[in-house]
């Protein structure tokens, strides 16, 4: 079951949920961006959601079925569309025919779209994950982004499918059902809002770094990846940040260092296991997903909430994850 | 007895624990004492714990927390201080590691050939100059110095060792090098390290280990951890060059 990289567009990986027990080795703990619809998108093609899938970055992707295979597309809309010009419905699970191409755009909503193939897709596992550590260059697909010409295979059989109940609707080369889960798409919104909490050296800023940082809007900036992301505001915090060294201490998704050129960084999937630099906040894991679909240039607006909350919110979402994961099951096995 | 540690959250599903805000040899028996009791100990959700100079985080899933409450556990208003709580519990004996305690358990000593200078350490006559001290004299005082692993960070298997002699102490570079190869041996301020992998670095270079420190096929893909004590040796350019990894460095453990 084979899927040829025509194009890779910006930057096209292989990922999971991430690579865990080695972060004491230094091992970074990598792993799909936006989580939610990664385990989604797995979700929808009878996967576990630890399965491996594509990750793909802003634009400009182009895949090639060799055989006909049922996928699923999620998280950021790169309007895909096949060679014949149909439009590849998203959130859902799409039989697609042998031979089908299937083009990316650019993004008009997000930064990361994720492709799920029925039985999982089958990259290196190193060190417990399939996920691509670029600079360890182990794990995905010989620990590198994807390149034209690449070809990608399932790992399993796929699940039994009721084609003839999923594949309600035809569109060209493709078959899919009517349902679909895009109420967990991230909603579009000019400024995104970010719910973060305090950390540890929070008060190395000043009153005024703190009224700057907490109710600041911040501009995702050009130097952001999936290790962190560079946040530009106009409140210049460097200024505001009592000077001092710290120890190395362990870090984690979400950790918001300030570093003394004032623009705070936001660690994302593949950030160090430890920093020195200042922690002044984190990101509610809960709104992990949402920040991972935000690209550089775009606003977010900070809102702060208590560890508490962060965890309660964090909890509710998981329910309803829990639950959807619980529908699309019955809908695929009825 | 007064706990060691104070714990705070780190983010909403890691917590951390620390020890000091001192690199020293207290606070790091403290932190090796705790990686141990943590990992032997691992409770329902437990992730993984990463320790650093005097702190550690435990990492956990906030959700098979919760599906792992128990009896009493279920009167703790949060997650996070239910694993404060089973984090004491497995912490508790931690008071033994005293000061009292010269030596650590299980300590692994490791030796690692350098080959110093020329092609290998670009930069070791510059430090020299900055020291006042001839190139051979900072091989000698890098070389005769027993260092400890506080920790392992920042790429794969890079360890930060404590231990160098000041006298070769020396600033990082003006202008950082686009690319620092895989294996080469350095100096920045009162610190040494070694690279394990090629990444762009302002290290005064000193000199390059043939053996390889992050090994993403073993067990351990870190060559050396934390708690450990390592020796430097030098070596030639031709033993460089015919280096044979791993059989000779074990038989100098």
């Amino acid at each position: 079951m084979g899927i040829i990289v025509v194009k890779p567009g910006v930057l096209a990986t292989i990922q999971d949920l991430g690579r865990y027990g080695y972060q004491n080795q230094g091992v970074v703990v990598g792993g799909s961006m936006d989580q939610t619809a990664a385990r989604i998108a797995n979700w929808l093609v009878g996967n576990d959601e630890s399965e491996a899938l594509l990750e793909l970055t802003l634009a400009g992707t182009e895949l090639r079925m060799e055989r006909e295979a049922w996928i699923a597309i999620a998280g950021g809309d790169m309007e895909p569309i096949t060679g014949q010009g149909e439009k590849v419905p998203q959130w859902r699970p799409v039989r697609v025919d042998a031979g089908t191409t299937i083009r990316f755009g650019r993004s008009v909503n997000g930064c990361r779209a994720y492709v799920a193939l029925a039985g999982g897709i089958d990259g290196e596992m190193r060190l417990g994950s399939r996920s691509t550590y670029l600079r360890g260059g182990i794990g995905g697909y010989d620990g590198r982004a994807l390149r034209a010409g690449d070809r990608i295979e399932a790992r399993n059989e796929p699940a039994k499918f009721a084609v003839s109940r999923l594949a309600e609707s035809q569109s060209g080369s493709l078959r899919f059902p009517l349902w679909h889960a895009g109420g967990f798409a991230v909603a579009h919104s000019d400024v995104a809002v970010i719910r973060w909490m305090p950390g540890a050296h929070y008060d190395w800023l000043s009153e005024e770094g703190q009224s700057a940082f907490g109710d600041g809007t911040f501009r995702i900036g050009r130097q952001s990846d999936r290790m962190g992301y560079r946040l530009e505001g106009e409140g210049r915090l460097g200024q505001h940040v009592r000077k001092g060294e710290l120890l190395s201490e362990p870090v984690t998704i979400g950790t918001i260092q300030l570093p003394p050129d004032g623009n705070p960084i936001i660690l994302m999937a593949d950030r160090q296991t430890t920093g020195g630099y200042p922690r002044i906040g984190h990101v509610a894991t809960v709104d992990l997903p949402v920040l991972a679909q935000l690209k550089p240039g775009d606003r977010l607006q900070l809102q702060r909430v208590t560890s508490m909350e962060a965890e309660k919110l964090l909890i509710e979402a998981e329910r309803e994850m829990t639950m959807l994961g619980k529908a699309i099951e019955l809908k695929l096995n009825g | 007895m007064k706990k060691p540690y104070k714990m705070s959250p780190l983010g909403d599903s890691s917590v951390l624990i620390q020890f000091g805000d001192r690199m020293d040899e207290l606070s790091h028996r403290l932190v090796m004492e705790a990686v141990r009791w943590l990992d032997a100990g691992r409770f329902p959700g437990y992730i993984e714990c990463v320790p650093a100079f005097a702190s550690v985080a435990v990492h956990y899933s906030p959700i098979q927390v919760l599906r792992s409450l128990d009896g009493e556990e279920r009167m703790r208003e949060t997650v996070y201080e239910t694993v404060c709580y089973r984090v004491e519990k497995l912490l508790v004996h931690i008071d033994a590691v005293t000061e009292s305690d010269s030596e650590m358990k299980n300590v692994r000593t490791v030796a690692i050939p350098v080959c110093y200078g020329g092609e290998y350490g670009p930069d070791l006559e510059e430090v020299a100059a900055i020291c006042g001290r001839s190139a051979a004299e900072v091989v000698r005082l890098h070389s005769d110095a027993d260092y400890l692993v506080y920790m392992i960070g920042f790429a794969p298997g890079f360890p930060y060792l404590g231990g160098m002699p000041e006298e070769i102490a020396a600033p990082r570079r003006g202008t950082p090098r686009a690319v620092i190869p895989a294996g080469s041996v350095g100096i920045a301020g009162g610190q040494t390290g070694v690279y394990p992998l090629a990444t762009p670095g302002g290290w005064q270079l000193i000199g390059r280990t043939p053996i390889k420190l992050f090994r993403p096929d073993a067990d351990a893909p870190s060559f050396l951890q934390a708690g450990d004590r390592v020796r430097f040796f030098p070596i030639t350019e031709e033993e460089f060059l015919s280096w044979k990894d791993n059989e000779s460095v074990d038989g100098l453990r």
